[in-house]
């Protein structure tokens, strides 16, 4: 590669670079503008100011937004641990073992995966009033499991087709049964899968708005998304930006963390078996 | 013990002496294979066919929350409400236009972005990863916010720093029109999806033959002779996986519509109709059957990507 096509693609990259975080830049330097600044038309403040960040953790929006962190990392958390669970038992079965109905099952994943979330949730907000599941964890968790599972059984498929089964079949061997070969053999071989697969899914549950707006009414399970995005309508501040910035900012930098901390997982967990090797 | 010491390829081979063995062994494959994948199985049906069954059925009674007592069954009349309404047109019109502008776009900026990322130097490729997977990980909502903030009126930047364009100043109102509002909730779509795809995509550059670029360039392609010839021929099914699921995702565009416009100016889409229905108005019966169609626009948008640009659905996600 010649100097000056090795300058040429540095440059495409620090575009990518700029182009991913830009809109990020320009919310932390929005949450850091005192209401004096807010509307100076810049990118940048004029002085670095805490005070949205004090509004929210201990000032007089904090009984609004902390709930609101609590419930959409209990919730979140909890949703994907149920679907890593059964995730793991599924794509165990259809990575490794030859039973009918295999194709249903990855099939019945992918319709669930593309499935339009509204359609979910209206019959829900109907029934979940009835039995008293409405603005309660379990009332999250359960349809949370929509998003969650599809992309959980696939990922981890992916994951363990890549296993060296013969290590399982040497345990079997050895006079191991198939459930021991599975908990002692493949459980520690198939631990990094799960793991990318638990962020991933996390991501996803982290994600939602739609569930969250519709099926809670009260900070008794409101996840941040829908906080956040009902706030601007009933706040009693004058300028609701700042604050609705500093507690965008909160909830980004724990993913964002992840991202960096996990990125090569992360991207061969998003692409592995969507594309056939 | 024998059988289960074959690696899996030879389970099968007919021996004469085993056969009643094996046919145990495949039962018991088959009994614990389902006990495994049973749970998720029956979680999934439970979470989605459960609900769209309702929504079908209550989709044919004339039914509000704010008046239970009244609940009439109607037959097909909500539908044939909604079908005559300008406002299901204007909103599917938004979703359709929001769904073809971003993937078109996504496609080819997350093509490039792909190319970058395959060429670029081994020492800047992880910075790259990761700061491409940071608008995939945002959370929409905040994404919303970010790009609401920026061309809002009251504490944007945008109107200063683009004056010099015509039409822009500092009192452009980006959310006052359908079209600038629509123009800037495509943005806000664009940049944070746009990464998946060309992640997406790049597992599928890695794929294409490095033999086959090195015959073309050899016979003398050009670069663009080879991008046209071999590599989107070479990678057309992952752009295909890429497009199918990226036009069910923007056609069910919610969270941006709702934190930027909430749907003022003919900016609804499909699933802020159904959402204003049933949950702002309790019009459980008109909202439901706007659930149904929505739910029945994606089964044909899929059922023309697998019939019409035959996606093998089945060589994606986890199917050996």
């Amino acid at each position: 590669m010649s100097r000056r096509e090795k300058a040429w693609w540095l440059v495409a990259g620090l575009a990518i670079v700029v182009y991913a975080l830009f809109p990020v830049a320009w919310i932390v330097s929005l949450s850091l503008k005192g209401s004096a600044d807010l509307a100076n038309g810049q990118f940048l403040p004029t002085k670095l100011s805490w005070s949205n960040y004090q509004l929210i953790l201990t000032g007089g929006a904090s009984d609004l937004f902390l709930p609101a962190l609590r419930n959409s990392f209990g919730i979140c958390l909890i949703a994907t641990a149920i679907s890593c669970l059964l995730a793991m038992f599924a794509a165990y079965a259809i990575a490794r073992l030859d039973f009918p109905g295999k194709k249903v099952i990855l099939s019945t994943a992918l319709a669930v995966a593309i499935f339009p979330v509204i359609s979910i949730v209206t019959p829900l907000f109907n029934l979940w009033r009835q039995i008293g599941l409405y603005d309660t964890w379990p009332g999250l968790i359960i349809p949370y499991l929509s998003l969650t599972l599809p992309i959980s059984i696939w990922t981890l498929s992916a994951f363990f087709r890549e296993i060296p089964w013969e290590m399982e079949q040497a345990a079997q061997v050895d006079g191991a049964t198939t459930w021991q070969a599975f908990r002692k053999v493949i459980v520690p071989l198939a631990a990094p899968g799960v793991f990318t697969t638990a962020i991933i899914a996390f991501f996803i549950a982290w994600n939602d708005f739609v569930y969250g707006i519709v099926l809670t009414s009260t900070n008794a399970a409101r996840p941040v998304p829908a906080a956040l995005g009902l706030f601007s309508g009933e706040s009693q501040f004058e300028q609701p930006n700042g604050p609705i910035a500093a507690a965008a900012v909160i909830v980004t930098v724990p993913v964002v963390v992840l991202v960096l901390l996990f990125q090569r997982r992360i991207v061969s967990g998003l692409t592995n078996g969507a594309v056939k090797g | 013990m024998t059988a289960t010491t074959l690696p899996p390829g030879q389970k099968q081979q007919p021996t004469a002496a085993l056969p009643r063995r094996i046919s145990d062994r495949s039962r018991a494959e088959r009994r614990l294979g389902w006990m495994l994948a049973g749970p998720a199985f029956v979680v999934m049906l439970l979470v989605t066919a459960y609900p769209i069954l309702q929504a079908i059925y209550d989709s044919l009674f004339d039914f509000r929350l704010t008046d239970p007592k009244n609940r009439a069954f109607t037959g097909l009349s909500n539908y044939a409400v909604i079908l005559t309404d300008r406002i299901w047109w204007v909103s599917l019109g938004v979703t359709l236009l929001i769904t073809i502008v971003t993937v078109v776009v996504e496609l080819v900026l997350g093509f490039a972005l792909a190319l970058v990322m395959m060429k670029a130097l081994s020492a800047i490729r992880p910075a790259l990863r990761a700061a491409i997977l940071i608008p995939y990980a945002v959370i929409t909502v905040v994404s919303a916010f970010a790009w609401k903030y920026a061309f809002g009126l009251d504490s944007g930047f945008v109107n200063s720093w683009f004056s010099w364009l015509p039409g822009v100043g500092p009192n452009t109102d980006w959310f006052g029109g359908q079209w600038s509002a629509l123009f800037v909730v495509c943005l806000a779509e664009i940049w944070k999806t746009t990464p998946f795809i060309s992640l997406l995509l790049l597992a599928g550059l890695a794929q294409v033959p490095e033999v086959l670029q090195e015959a073309a360039r050899v016979d003398g392609a050009t670069w663009w002779q080879r991008m046209t010839k071999v590599t989107i021929p070479n990678m057309k099914a992952a752009i295909m996986v890429a497009l199918l699921f990226r036009s069910l995702d923007a056609f069910r565009v919610f969270d941006s519509i709702f934190v930027m416009t909430s749907g003022a100016n003919n900016t609804e889409s499909v699933s802020f109709l159904a959402y204003r229905q049933t949950i702002a108005r309790l019009e459980i019966g008109l909202g439901s059957a706007v659930s149904v169609l929505l739910f029945l626009s994606v089964v044909l948008i899929s059922a023309l990507f697998i019939k019409g640009f035959k996606v093998d659905l089945s060589s994606t996600r986890g199917e050996a």
